[in-house]
């Protein structure tokens, strides 16, 4: 768990946090989102004190941080930015190993470590593990850094903008593939985004910030429904709130389960239950279906959804 | 190991001019065909290369450390303040002509090896300086807040990650300054340092051109010999620390 109270940083005169209050309960992701310079990646950096706080208190685990030893307090917490940071002078496997070896773990634990990591990060030992930073693409490489900030199993993930620079589509599969290992590993993270999309895919709770302060800290249902302020409204945009609330949920949330998964009918169309209800919505608009099946991820069909009721109940 | 090929024939070759220069007599009668002595001898070539060689090696020992303590010590947090200080101590070693600083030397340390050595290092500060904070300014910054967000003290990020991404360029940096100061410590000839400027000197005195060029021949082959060295050793740290960013 990490608390900040009435945590202030100033630069100079310059305010950049201003007293901010935040909760992030273990195991929750939350995610700072808001426009560049409203302080939520001084924010971040102040939970891992590469820039201590000029007032306040920031506690990680009920323990405050200015009493700990930075270095001890840093290598317990995974650290992903953007344009990864991976060392250009050493291989792949040796930029995971770096904590393990900052910790030194014995050879083979941090070699089983390594493979372990790889492999949750869909990277293929064989050919990445002895390659260089430079020589892989960038969403590898920021799966890399994803790797290096998990390796000595770190009970707090801070991520910085950490697929910023990525291409819409890479950025897209990392999001994914950042949810699948969330729900694995259950770390307690914070994120740092711009882009609001991101937040509410992968967030817990919202925290939105503007000039220093927190606007509204709560859940993407919440921050979308009923937005604190004009400026977290015109932040979400208003206008497509609708289909934002939709994408929140997933096709299995409002299907029409069969009492038992069945064989599907060999050629049969249909949705998967792990689809949001945007995507479920559009598609069926697009193939002007009414009604289709519901397949889970072994290929069985487990139920049957309508158009009709994503309309009605989706948003 | 190929790349150490063309200094070790190098150093066999220059070895072998200096034990062997009497046997080019012939030659250098040709070149000062009025001269009783054509082959310096008040010393044999080896000694004055050995000599040379030294004050070479030392100077460029006390330059490096002092250059690329003052390098470390000027990016660090707390001693950025004096980085623009730094660069100009540095800057003013170079203005000063390495015979001034001999004039200035020899009235506090005498005749001998100690001025020229004082005028060496102070000459070769400047290029391992230089290029010891450019190489860890270079060092990218996004890397530097990773080692340290991931839990690096600063010493270690100065030890894992900055000095061997800077290195190449601190490499370099003793390369200029090395092949600088061979030719620089031959002016050591003129306040009595022996080196292999004394046969220039000597020639130039009694206006021997063969003196001057042997000693030249030699000098040039030892820059030559000692550059070519630097060269292998930049290629073996290439492999060790930069390898190919072909894909």
């Amino acid at each position: 768990m990490i608390e900040l109270k009435n945590v202030t940083r100033r630069f100079g005169d310059a305010v950049a946090v201003d007293r901010i209050n935040l909760t992030v309960e273990t195991g929750e992701v939350c995610v700072l989102v808001g426009s560049s310079g409203c302080g939520k990646s001084t924010t971040l950096r102040m939970i891992n004190q590469l820039l201590p706080h000029s007032e306040g208190q920031i506690l990680v685990d009920g323990n405050d941080v200015t009493a700990m030893n930075p270095e001890q307090l840093r290598l317990n917490m995974g650290y992903v930015i953007q344009g990864t940071g991976l060392f250009p002078h050493w291989t792949v496997a040796r930029n995971i190993a770096m904590v393990p070896q900052l910790l030194k773990w014995p050879r083979e634990r941090i070699d089983e470590r390594v493979h372990e990591l790889l492999t949750l990060l869909d990277l293929d030992q064989a050919t990445h593990a002895n390659k260089y930073p430079q020589q892989l693409s960038g969403g590898q490489a920021q799966r890399v850094g994803v790797a290096r900030a998990l390796a000595a199993n770190p009970n707090i993930l801070l991520m910085d903008e950490p697929f910023g620079a990525l291409d819409a589509i890479t950025r897209e599969n990392l999001q994914l593939e950042m949810l699948r290992i969330q729900s694995q590993l259950r770390k307690t993270t914070v994120f740092v985004t711009h882009d609001i999309d991101e937040a509410l895919r992968l967030a817990t709770r919202i925290a939105v910030m503007d000039q220093g302060r927190i606007i509204q800290h709560d859940t993407p249902e919440n921050i979308l429904r009923r937005p604190a302020s004009v400026f977290v409204e015109n932040l979400v945009g208003k206008q497509d709130r609708g289909l934002k609330l939709m994408s929140l949920h997933t096709v299995r949330d409002l299907m029409e389960a069969h009492p038992q998964p069945r064989e599907p009918e060999p050629g049969a169309d249909g949705l998967k239950e792990d689809d949001s209800l945007r995507v479920a919505l559009s598609i069926m608009l697009w193939q002007n279906w009414r009604q289709v099946p519901v397949f889970n991820a072994d290929g069985q069909e487990t139920g049957t959804i309508t158009r009709e009721r994503i309309i009605q109940e989706g948003a | 190991m190929r790349v150490w090929l063309p200094p070790v024939l190098l150093t066999v070759l220059l070895c072998a001019l200096s034990a062997g220069m009497p046997t080019l007599e012939p030659l250098f009668e040709w070149v000062q065909p009025d001269k009783q002595n054509v082959v310096y001898e008040r010393e044999s070539f080896l000694f004055l290369l050995q000599n040379h060689l030294m004050l070479v090696v030392i100077s460029a020992l006390v330059g490096t450390v002092a250059a690329v303590a003052g390098g470390i010590f000027a990016t660090r947090p707390a001693g950025r303040d004096f980085l623009p200080l730094v660069s100009q101590i540095a800057s003013i070693g170079q203005t000063f002509p390495p015979v001034a600083v001999l004039a200035l030397a020899v009235p506090v340390l005498g005749f001998g090896e100690a001025p020229i050595l004082v005028a060496l290092i102070l000459y070769g500060l400047l290029p391992i300086l230089r290029n010891t904070l450019a190489g860890l300014e270079g060092v990218d910054a996004t890397v530097r807040q990773a080692a340290l967000g991931m839990g690096m003290s600063p010493f270690q990020v100065l030890l894992q990650v900055e000095l061997p991404l800077a290195g190449r360029v601190i490499l370099a940096g003793i390369r200029t300054s090395v092949t600088i100061n061979i030719a620089t410590a031959a002016i050591g000839s003129t306040i009595g340092a022996r080196t292999l400027g004394d046969p220039v000197i000597a020639g130039l005195v009694n206006g021997n051109t063969a003196y001057v060029l042997q000693g030249a021949i030699l000098i040039g082959m030892l820059a030559l010999t000692v550059d070519s060295l630097f060269e292998a050793a930049e290629r073996v740290w290439d492999r060790r620390f930069l390898p190919q960013t072909a894909g």
